[in-house]
């Protein structure tokens, strides 16, 4: 039997019927055609499913959504504001902290709140922050120096 | 003039859409009415099967349709195997297992339902009857005889093969010295990110089929698909979107993706396979899994006279596109950096109740890369020498290349030693043995590991290929003065999109930003062979080199006769085709640009003002062409050239690694102290996007040193079955990274350039397990097999006295 569920997701508010084991990931993706979230694992080990759930990265492919129900969601198609990129999202082009893609935005999410945590961290905090995201291209080294130039970039603004 | 772009660390033009998070993967293209696909696949390694019962299944709420093997066995023809060597047994590949499954993951049934919920749901009611059957799991055992995989075969040996230079025997009878190692190459997973998935959709009017697909090779596809389900090649159009990583595991044809376009036809609808995690470790090819005896003759003072490799090898169950070729490239390069009057190698290629393997980042190079500099270090150690001492009697020469290797190659350019010196000397080399030293008078476990790799790269000449080793480009200049480039090449996180805009800006004098590289659609790009083997930018880049100088050549006799000078005065710099000063100055002429290339819109094309011009800008001369009201005497229309480049020979990247690592005596963990790397592809277009490549395959190197391997136990049942058992390298296990660069050009191109895709995955992994290795050597350690865990090295430190 499907459930009522209501939720913000990136500042609009969202309503519908789901199943109750409908995956967070596969709402978001499926149902409201944001498909920035991506699946890599299906078992919270990759991060590419990482969103923002009232403040918290969180890995999308092991919640349901209907335990999203009352929640504010933000996914990385909410991350540029105005057409300006996020420092996160800039530090990666920047430093060609991406190669395929897909996990980026799990990463992005990922460095954004370990920014909020702690505004200049060391190398081994950031290591430390990416631990539950993989990366298969990058080698991580220019993803970390990403996360470097955002903050650097967040702190002189 | 100097280069604008090329050289320079310009910033990707592919990334804006990927750090928004709105690119285009298959699993995010959205057709209406699409159906999705799920497969029943087998939980045995090795069983026949007794009865596939759908009737449940075909039952169940939001299921359109169950195909099994019987139901396609003449359907659809044989998954197909492109490697063609003497006396090769190619198994009858299926795209479903009909009366026998011969690996867990085999796939048995194909549901078709409404949603993948529903799907998912209706595979626990499809029943299979198996009648289980011995498993053959281990390789060595497979080739000595036991239970045969394929019964219409005698055994288990798909292929013997024995080749190299030299007379070996006399090597190793008249040899001063002599080490043997056994080797074992730990089976990988290649893991891109983005795991496999098709869409695909048949227009029954137009009779036309689209098939998305997560691949490395379009074009290839496309022809092997319309093969494989029997309909013309014009009518079937494979488009790759954003790829997310491929390491190898997407140069290749799958059942699922020739089932998928079977499907869609069938059902007259868009049908949707996207690979789970679990179905990606267990049913995309893996890599490596060899294990062998090296053998080293050499004499007393370091110089290697003979080499030789007796390896096993694991091709698992059945031939994917190229499986029984990959230790046919381990045998190449087994002369490594190196002068060997005499090298063999007897591989003995055997079916085993597994995965297939095929070609996993560095496929088969790596293997030979990793032999002979483990080969090399216990020479080393035998004699009491420096590692970074034999290496360097034994390169050699720069002035010796062309170099002819007793594989059978010929190097194309090289200096070894100039990598050597630079990496020891941005490592200190000297101080760090010191450190060490003393470091271990302290009883720290201290090691230094080299590597100093060659890899073969730029696959490849089209003779030595299965399928072609060419590349094309399509260069045309659009009525407004946009760029358009079009390429055979399929890059899928290696930035050709900005690479390939570099070469042609620079070579056209134009703005990056006015430059498209379009690739992966093969209803859009000419017939091209795609990217894998460190090929994308020195064969397609060159192919996209070559276009436009025959480009040029156009666009320059179009501007003489507009400018109305003899073509031998007419110069082209910073993008405008010039009459030489001195013709200029008697003409009195202007050389202001008047046809604007913009941005702005406009109602319609603006008129070219030639009239009293000294120079033209190619944009100019590109409308010109389309408005064909000014050209030479046949002279066709519009400006665009497109070339297939054929190159002569492969290309010989090299370099040095140097790892440093420390073992933790209490607990056997490793942690890297340094890691340096000096590497030579030759001359480079984008050096970001060089130390990207390099940073990731270096990663990849780590993975299998010390912590990935697939494994399956001796019912061949898959252990690592998700990223919670298969570990792969995460930051925090990763050491910062010290790169640098020597610049050999390669004479094979006219750019240069050779490759760097797969020079990590090649060259650290020696580096990293040397290094461990000599880090226990105070315990009498001479090798170890990877992946290297603290486990065993903890065992080995609180074992031995």
């Amino acid at each position: 039997m499907k459930q009522a569920i209501s939720l913000s997701v990136n500042g609009v508010t969202r309503t519908d019927e789901v199943e109750p084991r409908l995956l967070l990931v596969h709402y978001l993706r499926d149902v409201l055609g944001l498909t920035g979230t991506h699946v890599g694992c299906e078992t919270s080990l990759c991060g590419a499913c990482t969103i923002m759930l009232d403040g918290q990265a969180v890995k999308s492919c092991t919640m349901f959504a209907v335990q999203a129900d009352g929640s504010e969601v933000k996914t990385i198609e909410g991350f540029a504001t105005n057409g300006d990129l996020h420092p996160v999202q800039e530090g990666f082009w920047e430093k060609h902290g991406l190669q395929c893609g897909y996990c980026t935005p799990g990463m992005i999410i990922t460095a954004a709140q370990l920014l909020e945590r702690k505004t200049n961290p060391s190398r081994e905090d950031i290591c430390h922050g990416l631990d539950g995201n993989l990366c298969r291209c990058t080698g991580y080294q220019h993803i970390i120096e990403a996360v470097k130039y955002a903050a650097t970039k967040a702190a002189g603004k | 003039m100097p280069n604008k772009y090329i050289g320079q660390s310009v910033k990707r033009t592919e990334d804006p859409r990927l750090i928004k998070g709105l690119a285009h993967y298959v699993d995010d293209i959205r057709l209406p009415d699409t159906l999705h696909v799920v497969f029943v696949r087998s939980v045995y390694a090795h069983a026949r099967i007794r009865s596939v019962d759908t009737s449940a299944a075909v039952a169940a709420p939001g299921v359109v349709a169950v195909y099994t093997g019987q139901d396609v066995a003449d359907k659809l023809g044989p998954v197909p195997c492109a490697s063609a060597l003497p006396e090769l047994k190619v198994p009858d590949h299926r795209v479903l297992a009909k009366d026998k499954v011969y690996f867990v993951g085999h796939p048995i049934a194909a549901i078709v339902a409404t949603d993948r919920y529903a799907a998912r749901d209706a595979v626990d009611l499809v029943v299979v009857d198996y009648e289980d059957l011995p498993v053959v799991s281990d390789v060595e055992a497979a080739a000595s005889g036991g239970p045969v995989i394929h019964e219409q075969f005698p055994d288990n040996i798909a292929y013997k093969l024995t080749s190299g230079e030299g007379d070996i025997a006399a090597a190793f009878t008249s040899a001063e010295r002599t080490v043997k190692q056994r080797i074992l190459h730990n089976r990988l997973a290649p893991i891109a990110m983005e795991p496999r998935g098709v869409l695909a959709r048949y227009l029954p009017g137009e009779e036309e089929l689209t098939v998305w697909s997560s691949t490395q090779i379009p074009h290839l596809l496309r022809t092997q698909l319309a093969l494989m389900i029997g309909m013309p090649e014009n009518k079937l159009r494979v488009i790759t979107p954003e790829v997310g990583g491929g390491f190898g595991s997407k140069l290749n044809v799958y059942a699922e993706e020739a089932l998928l376009g079977w499907i869609s036809m069938q059902l007259g609808k868009p049908v949707k396979w996207i690979e789970t995690r679990r179905e990606n470790i267990a049913a995309t090819i893996h890599g490596r899994g060899q294990v062998g005896d090296i053998e080293v003759a050499f004499k007393n003072d370091g110089t290697i006279t003979g080499l030789r490799y007796n390896v096993f090898a694991d091709l698992g169950a059945y031939h994917q596109l190229l499986t029984p070729a990959i230790p046919t490239l381990t045998g190449l390069m087994l002369s490594g950096a190196y002068k060997i009057p005499a090298i063999q190698i007897n591989i003995t290629a055997c079916f085993t109740n597994k995965m297939a393997t095929d070609a996993y980042r560095g496929a088969g190079r790596p293997e030979a890369t990793y032999v002979v500099e483990r080969a090399l270090d216990l020479v080393a150690a035998d004699l009491n020498m420096d590692p970074a001492d034999v290496r360097r009697k034994n390169f050699p020469s720069a002035d010796e290349f062309p170099f002819h290797t007793a594989t059978g190659l010929d190097y194309d350019s090289g200096n070894y030693e100039a990598a050597l010196d630079k990496a020891q000397s941005i490592a200190d080399y000297a101080k760090l043995r010191a450190d060490q030293k003393a470091a271990r008078s302290e009883g720290r476990l201290v090691g230094i590991g080299i590597s100093t790799y060659v890899e073969i790269c730029a696959l490849g000449p089209s003779q030595a290929m299965p399928a072609g080793g060419w590349e094309s480009a399509t260069v045309r200049i659009e009525p407004t003065g946009k760029v358009t480039v079009l390429t055979g090449a399929s890059p899928h996180g290696q930035g050709q999109e900005t690479s390939f805009a570099q070469i042609a800006a620079d070579e056209l004098g134009v703005n990056l930003n006015d430059v498209t590289v379009i690739h992966g659609d093969t209803g859009v790009v000419q017939y091209g062979i795609g990217t894998f083997g460190s090929r994308a930018t020195a064969v397609g880049g060159t192919a996209v080199y070559v276009a436009i100088q025959k480009l040029k050549e156009k666009a320059e006799k179009i501007a003489a006769h507009i400018l109305q000078a003899d073509a031998t005065r007419i110069a082209f710099e910073g993008g405008k085709y010039s009459v030489s000063a001195a013709t200029a100055a008697a003409a009195g002429a202007s050389s202001e640009p008047v046809v604007p290339v913009g941005e702005a819109p406009a109602a319609a094309l603006p008129e070219p003002q030639t009239e009293g011009r000294t120079s033209l800008t190619i944009q100019e001369i590109a409308l010109a062409a389309h408005l064909a009201k000014e050209l030479p005497p046949d002279t066709e229309p519009g400006l665009s050239a497109t070339y297939f480049f054929e190159p002569k020979n492969f290309t010989f990247p090299f370099g040095t690694h140097i790892a440093v690592v420390e073992v933790d005596r209490e607990t056997g963990d490793i942690k890297f102290l340094r890691y340096v790397a000096v590497d030579d592809c030759g001359k480079v277009i984008n050096p970001m996007l060089v130390d990207g490549q390099v940073h990731g395959g270096i990663v990849q190197s780590i993975g299998q040193a010390m912590y990935e391997e697939v494994v399956y136990d001796e019912q061949g049942q898959l252990i690592t079955g998700t990223l919670m058992d298969y570990a792969l390298p995460r930051a925090v296990h990763i050491p910062e990274f010290e790169l640098d660069r020597t610049e050999t050009p390669s004479p094979v191109n006219p750019l240069g350039v050779k490759g760097v895709g797969e020079a990590g995955t090649i060259g650290a992994t020696p580096a990293i397990v040397g290094a461990i290795v000599d880090a226990l050597s105070p315990f009498g350690v001479k090798h170890l097999d990877m992946p290297i865990k603290p486990e065993a090295l903890w065992r080995i430190i609180h074992t031995s006295h």
